[in-house]
């Protein structure tokens, strides 16, 4: 019995050790990076170039929504927080660096016959005042409201253009990641959601059924978050609690630089001015 | 066994049972082929073979189950001496009524009820942030060993105790210390509890979701090391289904690759009890 | 039996070993309050109940919500899985057929080993959808209800056929003997005599219930509120944990914790329950 257990044992350190042994022989650099969600997707396509050219180092990308971010970079927890917004006053201890810029927009089902939103719809749709498609031109169906759960500054962003209070949203449905939204959305053709533009166009992509709505007649173009036409738009930032240095500053110099405009246009956001 | 001859006029009741039964069996007939179905046209040599693209959207798994059984061989090593250590101690050396004991018994009755999302909150307040040992396999892992603790302790126990009193008689008649008994005939006697056992624990491992995603996290790549974190295979079903528009094929298969690793842990475990039965022990 | 020297080196470590399990305990309780403690002094107990809503980041701490929806979710659950899995124990050793009831039982038991997300991931993508052809937005109380009465049914049908399986057989024979229906055994003899033992075995599927996490937040719909109806989304207890832990801190990261030791109360209380009605099980 005895051998039994130890043969388990040493098996079982057979299957760990040339794992340890391995990873002694040519250690590698953790990058850590934690926060907003909407950046979380794009870092991580940026990291896993990064890691091609410089394969001593490995970029770890958790997503958890800005707040995250911010808190995560403030203790240390992470190298590299995402904020998917401005820092606001009390929070300019941290360095931030764009590297793209976003909007947040409507979307509806592909299959809902509704064009288009006036803000006031919008707002009376969230506060639960509009609870029928019917109202706003669609067809008799009950309208289920998503919204974000709090600490997104998807959530933060979206309340304050459209001037709504957290406590007078009446949703239906709550949700995290703009994909969990868009997969909600996509599976109930009479919801209602706001996400981050750049996921939602990479979907409506993928042949997700959804739609993007204009906000204020604006519609979410590439061209007009870029422009600054479209209402709701906001920088993807990293942030860091002292200034960058090492490896640290090699990614966020590498985030901001050329090599990953195209990337960052394939994810549907805009890139640096050049 | 406890067949009873039926009456004339039950005919209701009897009827009711059966209703109660059928509807039961379809129901989960209904689960189970739908998982099939969907699973079955997209499970494939690459599925098993390949890392996972596109938020796994499309690719395959390895990754995930090597995480997987990572996470699931961290905790029964954590977990086994522990609980070897507690049964032997439970069933050979404990009177049923010494203060020890039923603190003991007490603690793992207590264990045995934790939400597995209170684990959750504790490994990543303890094994991930206090120890420092972040998002991590060995996290993940850790938490579940503290998780299987109370089943495994009980399958020990319980084979420990279905070793006949003679042979302990026997072994004290001749000389035998308790730890030269315990080595060569009552662990060897209990060895089909200890396989069981694991079996059991490694069932429960490789099921658990909500402990996991605070300690061994999201990360989808293949693992370098433990103190990398790893995707077990029903966060990734949980993330498919909840996260990625397209995702359900993949989360279809993801989830029938589970049910089909712990159908053969069942199976497995059902036959070595049934085999050590035949042989006069009973758990 | 006179231990020797090395047994009591052996016994030593086994104690050491055994305690274990009770450190486990006291980590998990000392780490709850820890992180629980900061809020629990600056706001106490009772804001968790008085506040106006749920809003952790502006000070809001209302669980009452939350507890209204696990409390909900789980005892329907447990309303519609106690009875179908107190039948389904008697149908298996009483009225169904040999061959059929070993087969029958295999079944229970590999149904008690399928994960919970597995359960979730079938709630999503048809209960979900079938429940809003009925009523928008289908991820509903109703939803978690169904998947967490599936869910537990399994567990509990095997502690009751385990219950029902240690009542004396002599009893059975003799009733048996004295010209009892198969019916009248049932109800007269057997269920009276394994009531305790059923009772436990649906209090500790009930600790499962209040528990359980993730099938319940797959198909919810997690709005924090007090559903008027069964169409309504709610939110668990453990689901809030589940979705807001990821971004929580400061305080809304103590709230939490604060939940999760009102979670644990809750299962100890049902253990404690179910234990002393055990102790007082009795067949002979």
């Amino acid at each position: 019995m005895l051998k039994i257990l130890l043969l388990f044992w040493v098996l079982s350190l057979q299957i760990f050790l040339p794992q340890h042994t391995h990873a002694a022989g040519k250690e590698k650099t953790h990058l850590v990076l934690t926060g907003s969600s909407t950046v979380a997707p794009l870092v991580s396509e940026i990291a896993r170039l990064f890691e091609d050219s410089h394969p001593e180092i490995q970029v770890d990308v958790q997503s958890g929504g800005s707040s995250r971010g911010i808190a995560d970079a403030r203790r240390g927890l992470a190298e590299i927080g995402l904020v998917s917004r401005d820092l606001k006053e009390n929070e300019k201890d941290l360095k931030a660096f764009s590297i793209a810029f976003d909007g947040i927009t409507i979307i509806l089902h592909r299959d809902n016959p509704v064009k288009k939103l006036s803000n006031a719809e919008i707002v009376a749709i969230y506060q639960g005042k509009i609870k029928n498609w019917e109202k706003v031109g669609g067809h008799d169906a009950p309208i289920t409201v998503i919204n974000k759960s709090a600490g997104h500054s998807t959530l933060e962003l979206f309340t304050a253009y459209f001037k709504l209070k957290s406590t007078e949203i009446h949703p239906d449905v709550i949700i995290g990641d703009n994909a969990q939204g868009i997969k909600t959305l996509s599976g109930n053709p009479d919801a209602i959601a706001y996400v981050s533009i750049g996921a939602a166009a990479l979907e409506a992509e993928l042949g997700t059924p959804i739609k993007l709505l204009p906000v204020a007649n604006i519609s979410p173009t590439l061209e007009n978050v870029q422009n600054g036409r479209f209402p709701i738009r906001r920088p993807l930032n990293l942030v860091t609690q002292k200034k960058p240095t090492g490896w640290v500053l090699r990614f966020i110099q590498f985030a901001r630089s050329k090599d990953v405009r195209a990337v960052i246009q394939e994810q549907y956001f805009v890139p640096l001015p050049e | 066994m406890n067949r009873l001859a039926p009456a004339k006029n039950e005919g209701f009741a009897g009827f009711v049972l059966w209703s109660v039964a059928a509807f039961i069996v379809a129901v989960f007939a209904w689960l189970m082929a739908d998982i099939l179905i969907h699973g079955a046209a997209q499970i494939s040599w690459d599925f098993l073979s390949t890392a996972p693209e596109k938020a796994g959207r499309r690719g395959g798994i390895l990754p995930i189950l090597v995480s997987t059984l990572l996470i699931m061989g961290v905790c029964l090593l954590a977990a086994l001496p522990i609980a070897l250590g507690t049964a032997i101690l439970l069933a050979e050396f404990t009177p049923e009524k010494s203060a020890f004991g039923r603190m003991v018994r007490r603690a793992l009755d207590v264990l045995a009820g934790v939400p597995s999302i209170v684990f959750g909150l504790f490994g990543n307040a303890f094994f991930s942030v206090y120890l420092g040992l972040g998002f991590s396999i060995l996290s993940g892992g850790l938490t579940l060993a503290c998780m299987i603790l109370p089943l495994l302790i009980r399958t020990l126990e319980a084979g420990l105790r279905a070793n006949p009193a003679r042979d302990r008689l026997a072994a004290a008649a001749l000389g035998l210390s308790y730890g030269a008994s315990l080595r060569h005939i009552l662990l060897p006697g209990a060895a089909p509890a200890l396989l069981a056992g694991l079996l059991l624990g490694g069932g429960r491992a490789i099921a658990e979701t909500a402990a996991l995603v605070y300690t061994s996290g999201y990360v989808d790549r293949m693992p370098g090391s433990l103190l990398d974190s790893g995707r077990a295979l029903s966060v990734h079903i949980f993330d498919l289904s909840m996260n990625v528009p397209g995702g359900d094929q993949n989360a279809y298969a993801s989830a029938l690759v589970l049910i089909v690793l712990l159908f053969i842990v069942n199976v497995t475990t059902a036959g070595i009890v049934s085999r050590w039965r035949k042989t006069g022990l009973a758990i | 039996m006179s231990p020797c020297r090395s047994d009591r080196n052996l016994v030593i470590l086994l104690r050491l070993l055994s305690a274990v399990s009770g450190v486990i305990v006291l980590l998990i309780i000392a780490f709850l309050l820890k992180e629980a403690l900061p809020l629990f002094q600056t706001i106490g107990l009772t804001r968790f109940f008085s506040d106006a809503s749920w809003h952790p980041t502006e000070g809001r701490f209302n669980i009452r919500p939350m507890l209204a929806g696990s409390f909900l979710i789980s005892f329907g659950a447990m309303g519609l899985a106690a009875p179908l899995a107190l039948f389904s124990g008697i149908f298996s050793l009483y009225y169904a057929p040999q061959k059929g009831a070993r087969f029958y039982q295999g079944l229970i038991t590999l149904l008690a080993g399928i994960p919970s997300v597995v359960y979730g991931l079938w709630g999503l993508l048809v209960l979900v959808p079938l429940i809003r052809k009925l009523q928008a937005p289908g991820a509903s109380l109703l939803a978690g209800i169904l998947i967490l009465a599936l869910m537990i049914l399994p567990t509990i049908a095997l502690n009751a056929h385990a219950a029902l399986l240690r009542v004396p057989q002599a009893l059975i024979r003799g009733a048996a003997a004295l010209g009892l229906s198969r019916g009248q055994i049932v109800k007269r003899v057997v269920l009276p005599l394994a009531l305790p033992g059923i009772s436990t075995g649906i209090i500790l599927g009930a600790g499962r219930a209040i528990g359980e996490t993730m099938a319940v937040l797959m198909v919810a719909g997690n709005v924090v509120q007090i559903p008027e109806s069964l169409f309504d989304p709610v939110r668990t207890l453990t689901a809030n944990i589940a979705l807001e832990m990821s971004y929580a801190l400061g305080d809304h990261r103590a709230a939490l914790f604060m939940s999760a030791l009102i979670l644990m109360a809750a299962v100890l209380v049902l253990v404690v329950a179910a234990e002393s009605i055990e102790a007082k099980t009795v067949y002979e």
